[in-house]
């Protein structure tokens, strides 16, 4: 289908490179493929004008800096600007200091707004705030069943009022939380169309009941141009506080970030990015910049890295393998912490340079769970000292493990040239590895 | 007949802002020329019909209007009307296939854009007809998924066949589709859960899902039903591709309707995917599903 935004810019701003020096002929000419494809990534199309426009003036202007590589300073150019542009820097969510602090979150239909609640509410859950899940969506068929599964999953505690009006329910979700010392209220209201006149008055007396600190719009990054009209009547309306990307983990390129940022002046504040409900992070314009450029999101991936991998282990393991001593047990336990990490594809994606590379290759995780088949199947001996693996040995893991004698031999050729691999890591004496981070391990997507 | 068309018209023409609406006000009183072109470009842009679908269209507007001498810029309205309505037409399914068993239709789609309620309508709208309907409940991923489907299928006075949520998708289906074949079902819709086109591993899913309905089912007309928001933008045409990759899918239904979106992303689907648009989902009541019809459709267009 299309190619990235990224990858357009990096096609246009290749030519430029070559360049040589800037003329005003090849800036416009690279400014009609940066718009065309800002189009494409359905950036709002009065949006993509005006960025365009700030583009090239700083880029003609910029023409007595002959002494920099022009093609570099139309990328910082556009960089600077779509950082600009996207807000930037983070903007953080309201903080948890009141009691209780209400958060609103309102919504097209199915954007994705249970699912934020959930996520926001573990979110303040892991550091020890208590929160609470209120069903402000009394009209969608089993919604109010839906967050109360969402809530038990994650322990929150979760309240609803049967028979009563969404502005009833949220008054009272705040009196409850009031007495009940919890110190963040969620308000799931229901999704609707920002046309629909009626509900919109229902989101404006909810809104004039509980005085939220904080009113998100809840946004799905595939909306086209449409997006900038929803943003600019819940706006408009309501007065939000911010906005929240959902569904990023896509392949949808967010234009539609751009746009409302640009037409409301509202920060993007959070972003969500997968299906499970730890997925969800702060939203920042510098990274989601660089990721629109290709450059990748190398912070990102080791913030995430950070959080979840255990360091101590790693630095463990980062010992193992430096000293070659790195068996299939330590392999098997690696697995479980990048797993944790989030999908492959995703991890990937951040990695500068990756994303273009891996474009055409599916990450097929049950290549993965294939790998960790073999391993289990193997006994601890086996695990931890691969070279007895005989003939016989391999038959019968492969066939513990429902998979053919080459692939287990195909996985220990890849261990045996990961050991190799490392050994002459730690001979040419490579400290450059930040900590946790283990490249080039899974050779086998 | 007239009151699906004036619906139909009503929701795509909310007077407020309707996109292509602009089209007409703009062409009054002004001359063909290439200000005006570039004007009819914008807005074409702005209502999602994306940059190579819309260049296409200029062109060949500006060529029949060469053609046929027009001048007038009212006349531009017309030319799109046809070409619009000509793009959408071409890629409409011609009859379907008769089989002997049951009708089965996958309902999929990307997370949250209307599958479970559009099926609540599709069921309402085929038991109307005198089908003998049945519902398979097999998102059991989200939470509270098979409650509310349940909730439409009581609604609509349709059988049910469902599992615990957890459960595995395909093992539902696979009952589904034996039990539509034991029990006479005209029509069976299977709902899967939301899924981004992007996760290779919840696509796998999908298509087991397929197999196993073909195999519990070997004489049943098995089709796919992509589901697409009527406010996505130029990733419509990445999750029609994907999605029809995997599991084939040979017909589109678009919800939301309702909203100032005019899912004019659809003309660029059938002009470069092919797959023809069926239903469009224009409310959120259970009659609120219409079949498509592109005439009509671009003739609301620019109402």
């Amino acid at each position: 289908m299309f190619e990235s935004l990224s990858d357009k810019l990096e096609i246009v701003l290749k030519k430029l490179r070559g360049a040589g020096k800037l003329t005003e002929k090849n800036i416009k000419d690279s400014m009609r493929e940066i718009r065309r494809s800002l189009l494409e990534a359905d950036v709002n199309y009065k949006v993509a004008r005006d960025f365009i426009k700030a583009v090239e003036q700083k880029a003609i202007g910029a023409e007595v800096l002959k002494s920099i590589d022009p093609g570099q300073l139309i990328v910082k150019i556009v960089h600077d600007e779509l950082v600009a542009l996207l807000g930037g820097k983070n903007e953080p969510i309201a903080p948890v200091d009141k009691s209780p602090t209400v958060y609103m979150v309102c919504g097209l239909q199915g954007s994705g707004k249970t699912t934020l609640t959930a996520k926001i509410a573990l979110s303040f859950k892991r550091k020890n705030k208590k929160a609470l899940m209120v069903a402000a969506d009394i009209y969608r068929p089993a919604a109010v069943k839906q967050l109360q599964v969402l809530a038990d999953q994650i322990a929150v505690e979760h309240f609803s009022l049967e028979g009563k009006k969404p502005p009833e329910i949220c008054h009272e979700a705040v009196k409850y939380a009031e007495k009940n010392f919890i110190d963040l209220v969620l308000l799931d209201t229901a999704g609707r169309l920002h046309v629909d006149d009626e509900l919109m008055t229902e989101l404006e007396e909810i809104k004039a009941l509980v005085d939220p600190h904080e009113l998100l719009l809840v946004t799905d990054a595939m909306t086209g141009q449409d997006a900038v009209k929803v943003a600019e009547e819940f706006h408009g309306r309501l007065g939000i506080t911010g906005v929240v990307l959902s569904k990023l983990d896509g392949d949808a390129r967010g234009g539609a970030a751009l746009s409302i940022r640009a037409v409301t002046g509202c920060p993007i504040k959070l972003a969500s990015t997968g299906e499970k409900v730890s997925d969800l992070e702060p939203f920042h314009p510098e990274r989601m910049a660089s990721r629109i450029l290709g450059m990748g999101d190398i912070v990102s991936l080791v913030e995430k890295a950070e959080e979840t991998i255990d360091m101590e282990q790693a630095e463990q393991m980062q010992e193992k393998l430096l000293k070659a001593q790195f068996n299939f047990e330590d392999f098997l336990e690696q697995m479980k912490q990048l797993k944790k990490m989030g999908p492959l594809d995703s991890l990937l994606g951040m990695i500068p340079g990756v994303g273009k590379a891996m474009k055409n290759v599916q990450v097929d995780e049950s290549a993965m769970e294939r790998m960790v088949a073999i391993i289990k199947s193997m006994t601890i001996e086996e695990r931890r000292n691969p070279t007895i693996i005989d003939g016989s040995r391999k038959k019968r893991i492969a066939l513990g493990s429902g998979n053919s004698v080459q692939a287990v031999n195909q996985l220990l050729k890849q261990f045996n040239a990961m050991q190799k691999m490392f050994h002459s890591m730690s001979k040419k004496k490579f400290r450059g590895l930040p900590k946790g981070m283990m490249p080039g391990t899974f050779g086998n997507f | 007949m007239f009151n699906a068309f004036q619906k139909l018209k009503d929701s795509l023409s909310r007077t407020k802002d309707n996109i292509l609406g602009k089209i007409s006000e703009v062409v009054l009183r002004r001359r063909i020329d290439d200000d005006l072109l570039e004007e009819i470009e914008e807005i074409l842009i702005e209502a999602d019909v994306g940059v190579p679908a819309t260049m296409r269209l200029i062109e060949s507007v500006k060529k029949r209007a060469r053609e046929r001498k027009l001048s007038e810029g009212s006349e531009v309205v017309g030319l799109l009307k046809e070409e619009i309505a000509a793009i959408l037409t071409q890629s409409q399914a011609v009859g379907s296939a008769d089989s002997s068993g049951p009708v089965i239709w996958l309902i999929v789609g990307v997370n949250g854009v209307g599958k479970t309620t559009t099926i609540g309508k599709l069921a309402t709208l085929f038991a109307a007809e005198g089908k003998n309907t049945m519902i398979a409940a097999c998102d059991t991923f989200r939470a509270a998924a098979i409650e509310q489907i349940a909730i439409w299928a009581e609604r609509s006075n349709v059988e049910m066949v469902r599992s615990q949520s957890g459960s595995d998708p395909a093992a539902v289906a696979f009952d589904a589709a034996k039990a539509a074949k034991a029990r006479g079902v005209d029509i069976l819709l299977v709902d899967t859960a939301g899924r981004l086109h992007t996760k290779a591993n919840l696509m796998e899913e999908l298509k087991k899902i397929r197999r196993v309905v073909n195999k519990a089912a070997p004489d049943a007309l098995v089709c796919s039903k992509l589901i697409i928001d009527g406010s996505t933008g130029q990733n419509a045409l990445s999750q029609v591709k994907v999605f029809t990759e995997a599991v084939g899918c040979d017909g589109i239904i678009v919800t939301k309707l309702d909203g100032t979106a005019k899912g004019g992303v659809m003309i660029a689907v059938s002009e470069e995917l092919g797959v023809p648009v069926e239903f469009i989902g224009l409310g959120e009541g259970i009659d609120d599903l219409q079949r498509f019809d592109p005439e009509k459709f671009a003739e609301a267009l620019f109402a």
